[in-house]
């Protein structure tokens, strides 16, 4: 068996007709947007078109989509250029305790600037409740911000429900929709959202781009200050090939969509029925409010990194939200959200899916898991069979 | 990111097990960190003749763990003693930097279980 990689959640391989569609703006059509010669033109026209492309896959209008260089740029411009734009209207700001941190970040740097955030829990199937965050509005609240679904777990928040609140008491409201864009059916009208931020590796697309949808009348004080470039939200000349592979990328994900994900789904189902039959194994977050590519269990009495290396010695890819593989002592700040003890929460095994996955591929990782669990488990102090 | 020697005694960690009649029993670490390492030892003559341990925790915890076993058997108390955790590291060909303070407690918990085994036999006679 060669490498298997379920890792989808972290980044996709940039498919071919992504690259395809790339290639001619390195090199033939190399031109800068702004410029008015044809080189100019050609650069500009490709923009438009990426643009138009975009905003209708989302359902939104042409100018109502800025690139930006990835996600977490789009979280960052969202979050801090709405805090500062509307900071004379109110000082506070909601999130969960569950965003990835491209989120929670920028928000503890607005702490640090004079805002007040709430952070709303989450219960134990990882879902934030409608009506304890109707609850938290208050008259100086300018934003709320709460992820589509989530990176680790693969928990869909009920954003639709959560953005008719928000209308309604004339609050603005972004979510996070980086795990979700390629994958999910986006109707930015539908969802009631006035940001939305996207990453193309995520969907097949390349590294370093990505967009924020900005609902027209929403006003944000930009990050990048310079030329007037994408209607002076984001100074920088365009990175013109990775535009269009996001938009080409979406345009592939979401005409496939109907087809690739079902199957994505199967296979995912098939993952998590098998790794529940190890003993002592819980899934993580909601079977049904989930991601279709997204599994992510407890392995109890073992530790994620050991597990992690253990599976890439068999050619499998995965993730974890162990201490070890954050880069700090503690364990993910997610699984700690739902209530898992810190032993069970190092313990965490994420595998997320993609559109090459076999379900041969699925036989063998649940073949080669289960005794891996095992040897793991005998040489832990903390295990008695 | 792991030396060659890391992943050789993290692959076939050697002593793993445990020692049901052990002289001296010894536990270091914390589930937050996510590492706890437990090692039995058996003692004969001052010396340390058989040594066991079972680990919870990432590749580094689990081959410094065997590595202390390997460089403990046949010690005298004393010498055991003396080997710290950055003997250990070092044995390995050293660790990731970030591993050194929460995965590197083999020779803390092999301290622990010389303790162990002393303070039983201060209560034995």
């Amino acid at each position: 068996m060669n490498a298997v990689y379920l890792d989808h959640a972290a980044t996709t391989p940039v498919r071919e007709e992504v690259i395809e569609a790339m290639l001619p703006y390195f090199k033939d059509k190399f031109g800068n947007a702004s410029s008015v010669y044809s080189f100019g033109r050609e650069a500009r026209k490709a923009l438009d078109q990426a643009r138009q492309t975009v905003a209708e896959v989302l359902n939104a209008d042409f100018n109502e989509i800025v690139f930006t260089g990835g996600g977490s740029e789009a979280d960052n411009l969202a979050i801090k250029g709405a805090a500062w734009e509307y900071r004379n209207k109110g000082r506070h700001l909601i999130t969960s305790s569950i965003e990835h941190h491209a989120v929670l970040h920028p928000m503890q740097q607005l702490e640090r600037e004079g805002f007040e955030v709430t952070y709303l829990p989450v219960d134990d199937q990882g879902l934030i409740s409608v009506e304890e965050l109707a609850n938290a509005i208050r008259e100086d609240t300018i934003l709320v911000s709460i992820m589509h679904a989530n990176n680790e777990i693969g928990v869909i928040e009920p954003i639709a429900q959560i953005g008719a609140i928000t209308k309604e008491r004339g609050v603005l409201f972004h979510t996070d929709a980086v795990q979700t864009v390629g994958v999910m059916d986006i109707d930015v009208k539908k969802l009631n959202v006035d940001l939305l931020s996207m990453s193309a590796h995520k969907f097949y697309g390349p590294k370093g781009v990505g967009a924020l949808y900005v609902r027209k009348g929403v006003r944000l004080i930009p990050l990048i200050h310079g030329g007037s470039h994408e209607s002076r939200r984001r100074a920088g000349t365009e990175n013109v090939a990775g535009i269009v592979g996001l938009a080409k990328a979406l345009e592939l994900a979401d005409a496939e969509r109907s087809v690739v994900v079902p199957r994505i789904q199967r296979l995912r189902d098939r993952l998590i029925d098998g790794l529940l039959q190890i003993p002592h194994t819980r899934l993580n977050g909601s079977r049904t409010e989930r991601l279709p590519n997204n599994v992510s269990v407890s392995i109890e009495f073992i530790e994620g990194e050991s597990l992690l290396l253990n599976l890439d010695l068999k050619g499998i890819a995965a993730s974890s939200g162990s201490a070890c593989t954050s880069g700090s002592l503690d364990p993910s700040h997610v699984l700690m959200a739902l209530g898992l003890t810190h032993e069970v929460a190092h313990g965490s095994l994420r595998l997320s899916l993609g559109r090459e996955n076999t379900d041969a591929e699925i036989d063998y990782v649940l073949e080669t898991l289960p005794p891996i669990v095992e040897r793991l488990r005998e040489m832990s102090p903390l295990f008695s069979s | 990111m792991y030396s060659e020697k890391v992943m050789d005694h993290f692959q076939h960690p050697r002593n793993v097990g445990e020692i049901p009649d052990a002289d001296g029993v010894g536990v270091e670490g914390n589930a937050r960190c996510g590492d706890i390492m437990k090692i039995w030892i058996k003692v004969e003559d001052g010396r340390i003749v058989d040594v066991k341990f079972k680990t919870f925790g990432c590749a580094a915890a689990v081959a410094t763990s065997s590595m202390i076993t390997e460089l403990v058997k046949g010690k005298t108390l004393d010498e055991a003693e003396a080997i710290t955790n950055k003997s250990v590291a070092e044995a390995l060909d050293g660790l990731p930097p970030i591993k050194m303070h929460c995965s590197n407690l083999a020779a803390d918990a092999l301290k622990n279980a010389i303790a162990d085994y002393r303070a039983k036999k201060l209560q034995s006679v």
